[in-house]
């Protein structure tokens, strides 16, 4: 029998805002568990502002400071100035921000913290749009995804442009750490989060959430979507340590495409030439990680 | 004490030393960076033993005091003109958290077209930002006021961000001989920051949050009370620092030679000194002219106007920008001011000294002259006046 390795301790509780099956509250809880109670984090204006539920109560057991949407990284490094001049020890300066929040409009600041190799945890998580607001495109909404900004009707066939490759411009500025996370594989994500909390340096972590309402699928379908995702290459888990790249999560054959997109209504307009371009470009995807990954051995 | 020549950016690079701030942010804008790069030396050299954050953005500058103070750090950044526009949202977030930032502002003009010339259009468009506003007159003045602004930001009746505010380059790079206090007698006016940090680390709490209109007004009102306490916690400030280093300079609303004037100007920032010299002119040619110089704008000082106001028939406010569809931000407050007063002087509107042009001996008698001769106008671009107006339209 498999020993369980997630920590049993809750650092966000129940009563919290998320919708059913949402997987940024999946990922909150569980990097929460790997990173323990002293730990301080930076929360911009996303849809964990919303979870964490309105003054004077929170869903979260640790410290926390609200920010801007574009200022994140900006924060991290205020935080962890005031920590080392307060001397506070083995403090977690942590943030916790949605794909807009970093690969949009916070991209300055998180590129600004990265560069001044903040002792920071920065954590992305990604459902995929503007969620908060209504499911908006963001940069980090895949090709072809309907959104309320990317409408399918008239001209509009959903989203024109590709999905930002956040972990490409995160890897550009060389930080101590990043990996990919989904909360569909907890063992993984908690390893991941537990050897970041160990590190020092900048450590950005990437994480897959699935989104029911914004994606359109039924709330209990949260984990296999999540598994569907890493096993058909559509979010390899992997993680970059000083620039080795390691493939954490290798199945063989990647399941088609297919089935992950069937699954959800933002791709129902897909016609069979949409799903075989998507699967051409993660197969490319999923080749130039296999090559980084034996390149950086 | 140590008299030592300096300019009124250094002014403030000291001040911020003798504060002891543990966390620095700063981000490079003309004519800024001689505070900044002081202060890069004075922690490159040990002098300072402060965290020094270079940013890539003001907006990061300001988070980065933000968060810090949000810890319990004590805090400074410095910018100027573009640098505090693009940090507009981050001053709602200074207030609303109450983080005790101090910030050193050398006032710029804005552009379009680019103009570094002392100018207040910077800091008046973030005067409803929740920022307790100083304008300094002189480089001994930056010094004393950014010691006083951190005792002013941290007490507990207060806790809300101050900036310090000087003219471009006729303080920031113009040398004068400033008295700098020792640190032992600093130490005693500004001890440490009280340790009790709004974020307790490892403790489940949160700063910032959201709220509906159920708790929103509330912490609104919150903020307004603060606001509303500076003006009796600046007083015990200014006397305590008086106490100590000998300085005060005056108060919110400092007056100079009203009594029995039959006409003052309100001046803010360095245009009082060369009205202080026109009043002196005018006393000695037999004229009853005064000078008040608005040294707090916000909180605005009301009751020293109001009080100014029962002795002076005339009023005169140069203001150095300008309100695109109003007037003059200070003539419209001070007349804001006196219509519920039982005293009602004229009041008449000046606008000199835009985007750095300079302001003159005799163009402060023409304003003089305007006043004693009982000819109340709502606006005058005096910088238009004696001159051909430059034609830009062809």
């Amino acid at each position: 029998m498999a020993k369980l390795t997630i920590p049993a301790p809750e650092l966000m509780y129940s009563g919290h805002a998320a919708c059913p099956g949402c997987g940024a509250a999946l990922a909150m809880r569980l990097v929460l568990k790997g990173l323990g109670p002293r730990t301080v984090l930076s929360i911009p204006a996303c849809c964990w502002t919303v979870i964490a539920t309105p003054y004077p109560t929170s869903a979260l057991g640790v410290s926390v400071l609200d920010n801007p949407i574009e200022a994140t990284g900006a924060s991290l490094s205020g935080l962890r100035a005031a920590a080392d001049a307060l001397g506070y020890k083995d403090l977690n300066v942590v943030g916790f921000a949605g794909d807009g929040g970093t690969a949009d409009i916070g991209l300055q600041a998180l590129s600004g913290m990265l560069e001044r190799r903040t002792n920071a945890i920065y954590v992305m998580y990604d459902n995929e749009g503007y969620m908060n607001t209504g499911v908006q495109r963001s940069g980090a909404t895949p090709q072809g995804a309907w959104t309320t900004t990317t409408p399918v009707e008239g001209t509009s066939r959903g989203k024109p442009e590709g999905k930002k490759d956040i972990m490409g411009i995160v890897l550009a500025h060389r930080p101590t750490y990043a990996a990919t996370l989904n909360p569909a594989f907890p063992e993984d994500l908690l390893r991941k989060v537990e050897k970041a909390r160990d590190l020092t340096g900048p450590r950005f972590l990437h994480t897959f959430a699935p989104c029911p309402p914004g994606w359109k699928y039924s709330s209990e379908e949260s984990i296999e979507l999540g598994r569907l995702a890493t096993d058909a290459g559509i979010f390899p888990l992997f993680e970059v340590e000083n620039g080795r790249y390691r493939i954490t999560r290798k199945g063989g054959a990647l399941k088609p495409v297919d089935e992950y997109v069937r699954a959800q209504g933002r791709f129902r307009h897909f016609t069979p030439e949409d799903v075989q371009a998507l699967q051409t470009e993660v197969r490319l995807a999923w080749e130039h990680l296999l090559r980084m990954e034996k390149e950086t051995a | 004490m140590t008299r030592l020549v300096m300019s009124g950016a250094y002014a403030q690079s000291y001040a911020a030393l003798l504060a002891k701030v543990q966390v620095v942010s700063a981000y490079p804008i003309t004519p800024q960076t001689s505070i900044v790069e002081k202060l890069a030396d004075f922690v490159a050299t040990g002098k300072l033993k402060a965290e020094y954050i270079k940013v890539e953005s003001e907006h990061s500058a300001l988070q980065v005091c933000v968060s810090a103070a949000g810890l319990g750090a004590r805090t400074y950044t410095a910018t100027s003109s573009q640098g505090l526009l693009l940090m507009h949202e981050l001053l709602h977030w200074a207030s609303g958290m109450r983080a005790p930032i101090v910030m050193g502002v050398v006032n710029r003009a804005v552009a379009p077209p680019w103009n570094i010339g002392a100018d207040h259009t910077d800091t008046m468009s973030q005067r409803d930002t929740g920022w307790v506003q100083i304008y300094a007159e002189s480089n001994q003045e930056v010094l004393d006021t950014v010691l006083q602004a951190y005792r002013l930001a941290e007490d507990p009746m207060v806790r809300l961000p101050v900036m310090v505010t000087e003219d471009a380059f006729y303080l920031s790079h113009t040398v004068e001989p400033v008295d700098v206090p020792s640190g032992e007698v600093v130490d005693r006016f500004l001890p440490p920051r009280d340790a009790r940090a709004v974020l307790f680390p490892g403790v489940a709490s949160r700063l910032g949050s959201f709220t509906g209109p159920d708790h929103y007004v509330e912490f609104r009102r919150e903020v307004a009370r603060a606001m509303d306490n500076v003006p009796a916690t600046f007083a015990s400030v200014e006397a305590e620092y008086e106490r100590l280093t000998g300085r005060c300079h005056g108060g919110p609303l400092s007056t100079y030679r009203t009594e029995g004037a039959d006409a003052v100007l309100v001046t803010m920032g360095t245009a009082a000194t060369t009205a202080r010299g026109v009043v002196d002119e005018l006393r000695a040619e037999g004229k009853k002219v005064g000078l008040a110089k608005l040294r707090m704008f916000r909180p605005f000082p009301t009751r020293a106007v109001r009080d100014l106001a029962s002795r002076v028939d005339r009023l005169g406010v140069m203001d150095r920008s300008y309100t695109f569809g109003a007037s003059g931000p200070a003539a419209t407050e001070v007349t804001a001011a006196l219509y519920t007063s039982p005293h009602h002087p004229t009041v008449s509107g000046f606008l000199a000294g835009i985007g750095g042009r300079d302001v003159t001996p005799g163009e402060v008698r023409r304003m003089f002259g305007a006043l004693l001769a009982g000819e109340p106008t709502e606006i005058r671009w005096i910088d238009l006046e004696e001159q051909q107006e430059l034609k830009i339209d062809g």
